[in-house]
């Protein structure tokens, strides 16, 4: 019998062996997989067992762990309660890291993150208990606490860029919460504020700057189309377009008419120019047909639609859809299946700014480790190229056009020349219309860009207009930068 | 007892000591260790936890020496080490559930374990030479499917976590499969062989495959229904597999003849989808077996996903005893001990623990290479595998391997059946080996079997 006892010690040897295979895979292969699950309690509490790295808005801190006397040896706070909700996000012990900073730079903050691993090493040799890294952020504070307090009580987004580099330097998304309410460690309060949360119908969870549902542009995106009329070679500021009263859409029965049912200008014709200043939907809308859908879909592309950005929060791709003849004409002025976020139409108008170069937006500064020494410094960098210079220069005395005696009047400011384009979104029957205002200043030599949209009109109701709405919300954060 | 003369072989009582005192050495660290961990002070039941299982390793190392000298060295130590283990892990996980008074864990086991030692060498002392059982292979087969179907006859049989695998007399509950494990094993040996001659060389061939006759086939049909019957009425996945796994492997043993395997697998993999396709708790295993991050399964349970991240959290070096997590998991002391460790002494730990399984049954491999009785060589081959097959259904079901059933790491694992079962199955093995190393008058028979049988594995 001693033959098949030999034969099955080596099936004893292989029931063993794939043993030491399965656990291999476990604890070594896939480990760091497993331990980044969502909801894996001992990766939460490893992160809550060692300081979190804070979020510093010019140097004072946003989002700070402090230390408890319980179990999880830090508790999180947000010092500014709501005024940068959709920034930083949350940490909570029972939902884990999400909605901003908190989520899409989590393995940074908790000090897991690949990049600080020279840095690890040298902390478990020198004995030191482990950090997170800090993050200095790109933003403001006067921008932000301007764009918070000038959208007050109405729902909307504000995002202000500096167009020279992509830094952010506003991002308000109305309404927020106080992100402190989810990071408490009474589970209980926490859950129920989880819940008011979202069962909140103005979901302040959404940071509708960068990831709401996607808006329609409205007359805003005039610039895009002007923008590509104008990089056609066939177009400049001064050449005489049809602006009539109401444009005959082919292949279609519905016509496009002006907003007041009257012609942009004397027989019919208006200049670019005054096509933009008065935000001319007639004229646009005759561009768009001429230029067709292609061009249009293209200039959108090159100013950053449909692309997967992150800042590092994940940003929803702007879209304008594949468009025949009557619908190029609808989105040329912003309707039809055109959507947006603001920080996009930001990156528009910052790119205008900046002679045609589209500068990658970004929110995070620096990178510091426990004694704030910098670690890691975000480097400006280029998207693309959207616009030449000259183009881009034609566009920016049109928008200043557009705020000295256009549309965009509400945004003037004594001493600084501000260059705007309005936007009125009709997006549902009946329904109030979204108020747009996207802006940059000075337009000599722009420092800032911003991008305005209030949702139905806010307080405005039916009466809202982007320059009367959205308009003087720029105008504040302009201010709050430009003005010392 | 063998008589003294000018040449006599090693006993090798004295290696065995040396290692016991190394795996109680190791242990006593390891308790330390914990302690320092979670209270930061030297435990003070140290030293009379340290003495309790010296008193009781050592003892048994006596009864060794007194009734069974050439026993194998290396069997104790390991048992010990084990034990000892598990004990250290479960004290840990008293304290990280800070138990207090009757619910700590630590002390039953620690009693469990004193007697079940005291049963194993009761077992070494009582039973002269392992061919008396010889005499008990059917009153064994008896009790042992009586035990396996004991969780089912009304008013003792106890349904606890979804399998009716206990029963409970007054405050007591015991798992009657680990003893019936060990009885079924003796009754497979005593039967194969007596009718082995029969199973490999009267019947038919049928298709090419030999079957033996239906008069033959009786015993061993019941044995296989009793198996499935585990499965469905106890709903006990783990020692269904265990007690047919073990049988398959025993016949072919017995009969030399592969087209049992085969026949086994094919019944197996029968039993298996017919019973997947008619019971919801198979279907559900199924589940967490093969998808066990879907939402699906996470309904039903996120045990093993629990498991899985303690031990990924473990990693190659382990958290250190007591500073994981392993309070995180269902049943981190019993079903579950193995993730338990693979989290706070990482995969490295992990590998010396199923090492020392490893060896454990290659000892006893080796001991049914050396044994010259028939019915010894199947017993010790029955015994062995059975630990075998029972590491690798535990472990294999913690790691996705196989579906999880509810198996108990041998002497790893909280439980005082378990304990006893598998100490009692290392004595019997440590009478088989005595037996199997024990020199023969003949020094010229001795020489060729210690020549030709002291290796497992022969590379040819």
């Amino acid at each position: 019998m001693n033959k098949p006892i030999r034969r099955l010690s080596f099936i004893v040897a292989l029931l063993f062996c794939t043993l030491l295979v399965s656990t291999t895979w476990i604890q070594f292969v896939t480990a760091k997989g497993l331990d980044n699950r969502p909801g894996n309690r001992r990766t939460l509490l490893e992160s809550y067992s060692r300081e979190r790295g804070a979020i510093l808005v010019d140097g004072s801190p946003i989002a700070k762990s402090v230390p408890t006397k319980d179990d999880l040896k830090y508790v999180r706070t947000y010092p500014s309660a709501k005024l940068y909700s959709q920034v930083t996000g949350y940490y909570s012990f029972t939902y884990g890291a999400g909605g901003g900073l908190e989520g899409a730079e989590d393995s940074l903050l908790s000090g897991q993150s690949d990049k600080l691993f020279y840095r690890r090493v040298l902390d478990m040799v020198t004995g030191k208990v482990p950090s997170g890294a800090s993050l200095e952020l790109t933003i403001n504070p006067k921008a932000q606490l301007a764009a918070d307090k000038a959208l007050g009580n109405q729902r909307g987004a504000v995002v202000a860029l500096d167009p020279r580099t992509g830094a952010i330097l506003a991002m308000v998304s109305h309404p927020q919460y106080n992100p402190t309410s989810l990071s408490s460690h009474n589970l209980d309060s926490v859950a129920a504020a989880w819940k008011s949360l979202n069962a909140n119908p103005g979901r302040p969870a959404v940071n509708r700057a960068i990831a709401g549902d996607l808006y329609p542009p409205g007359s805003t995106f005039k610039l895009v189309t002007a923008a590509a009329a104008l990089s056609s070679g066939k177009f400049t500021e001064e050449s005489q377009i049809p602006g009539p009263a109401t444009l005959d859409l082919p292949l279609s029965t519905t016509n496009l008419p002006t907003d007041d049912h009257q012609p942009c200008g004397p027989g019919g014709k208006t200049t670019l120019t005054h096509a933009l200043e008065i935000s001319c939907n007639t004229a646009f809308g005759w561009l768009g047909l001429t230029l067709g859908g292609d061009a249009l879909r293209a200039q959108a592309a090159k100013f950053g639609f449909g692309d997967s950005l992150r800042v590092p929060m994940r940003v929803t791709p702007s879209t304008v859809p594949p468009l025949n003849a009557p619908q190029a004409a609808q989105a040329a002025i912003g309707q039809y299946d055109v959507r947006v976020t603001p920080l996009q139409m930001a990156m528009v108008s910052a790119a205008i700014a900046n002679k045609g170069t589209v500068m990658k937006p970004y929110l995070v500064k620096d990178t510091r480790n426990s004694n704030l020494d910098v670690i890691d410094q975000s480097q400006p960098e280029r998207l693309s190229q959207a616009i030449t210079p000259d183009v881009a220069a034609a566009l920016n005395r049109m928008m200043v056009t557009v705020v000295k005696s256009g549309t965009g009047t509400p945004a003037q400011i004594s001493g600084i020349e501000v260059a705007g384009k309005t936007g009125t979104a009709q997006h549902a029957k009946g329904g109030a219309p979204h108020a747009w205002f996207v802006a940059f200043a000075p337009a000599s030599d722009p420092k800032i860009a911003v991008a305005v949209v209030v949702e139905d009109g806010g307080n405005a109701g039916n009466e809202a207009f982007g320059g009367k709405v959205a308009a003087p919300i720029a105008r504040a954060v302009i201010e709050a930068v430009l003005k010392p | 007892m063998s008589t003294v003369t000018s040449f006599r072989p090693r006993t090798r009582r004295n290696v065995e000591l040396v290692l016991l005192l190394l795996a109680i050495a190791i242990v006593l660290m390891a308790y330390l260790n914990v302690g320092l961990a979670i209270d930061g002070a030297f435990p003070p039941d140290l030293i009379k936890y340290g003495f309790g299982l010296l008193v009781l390793s050592v003892g048994f190392h006596l009864v060794l020496r007194w009734r069974a000298s050439y026993a194998d060295p290396l069997m104790l130590p390991i048992a010990t080490l084990l034990n000892g283990l598990g004990l250290v892990m479960i004290h840990r996980l008293d304290l990280a559930y800070g138990r207090t008074g009757s619910r700590l864990l630590e002390p039953k086991q620690l009693i469990w374990s004193a007697l079940a030692v005291l049963i194993a060498a009761g077992v070494i002392i009582v039973l002269r030479d392992h061919r008396q059982l010889r005499r008990f292979t059917f009153t064994a087969m008896a009790l042992g499917l009586g035990m396996l179907l004991l969780p089912l006859v009304p008013g003792i049989g106890r349904n606890i976590n979804g399998s009716r695998i206990w029963i409970g007399i007054g405050p007591m509950s015991f798992q009657p499969g680990e003893v019936a494990k060990i009885l079924l094993v003796i009754f497979f040996a005593g039967y194969l062989v007596q009718t082995r001659d029969v199973l490999s060389l009267v019947g038919r061939q049928f298709l090419g495959i030999a079957l033996p006759r239906a008069q033959d086939l009786g015993p061993i049909l019941i044995a296989w229904l009793a198996s499935v019957g585990v499965l469905v009425f106890e709903k006990d996945l783990g020692s269904s597999l265990l007690f047919f796994g073990v049988f398959v492997a025993m016949l072919y043993v017995a009969t030399e003849r592969r087209s049992w395997i085969a026949i086994g697998m094919l019944l197996f993999c029968a039993g298996s989808y017919v019973a997947y396709l008619l019971f919801g708790h198979v279907q559900a295993r199924v589940l967490l077996w093969l998808d066990p991050f879907s939402e699906k399964a996470l309904a039903i349970s996120d045990q093993l996903v629990k498991g899985l991240m303690g031990m990924a959290k473990g990693g190659l070096l382990g958290s250190g005893l007591g500073r994981g997590h392993p309070e995180f998991t269902y049943f981190p002391e019993s079903d579950f001990i193995v993730p338990s460790f693979g989290e706070e002494i990482g995969l490295i730990g992990l590998f010396a623990l199923l090492l020392l399984y490893v060896l454990l049954v290659e000892r006893g491999l080796r001991t049914a290479l050396g044994v010259r009785d028939g019915f010894g060589k199947l017993l010790a081959v029955g015994l062995s595998f059975s630990m075998a097959l029972q590491c690798f259904v535990v472990v294999g079901g913690v790691t996705r391997v196989i579906p999880l059933t509810g198996l108990t790491m041998p002497f790893l694992s909280y439980g005082g059946s378990s304990l006893l079962a598998n100490w009692s199955l290392v004595a019997l093995l440590l009478r088989i080996s005595d037996q199997a190393r024990r020199p023969l008058p003949d020094s010229e028979e001795l020489a060729a079997a210690s020549a030709a049988h002291t290796q497992v594995v022969r590379i040819q």
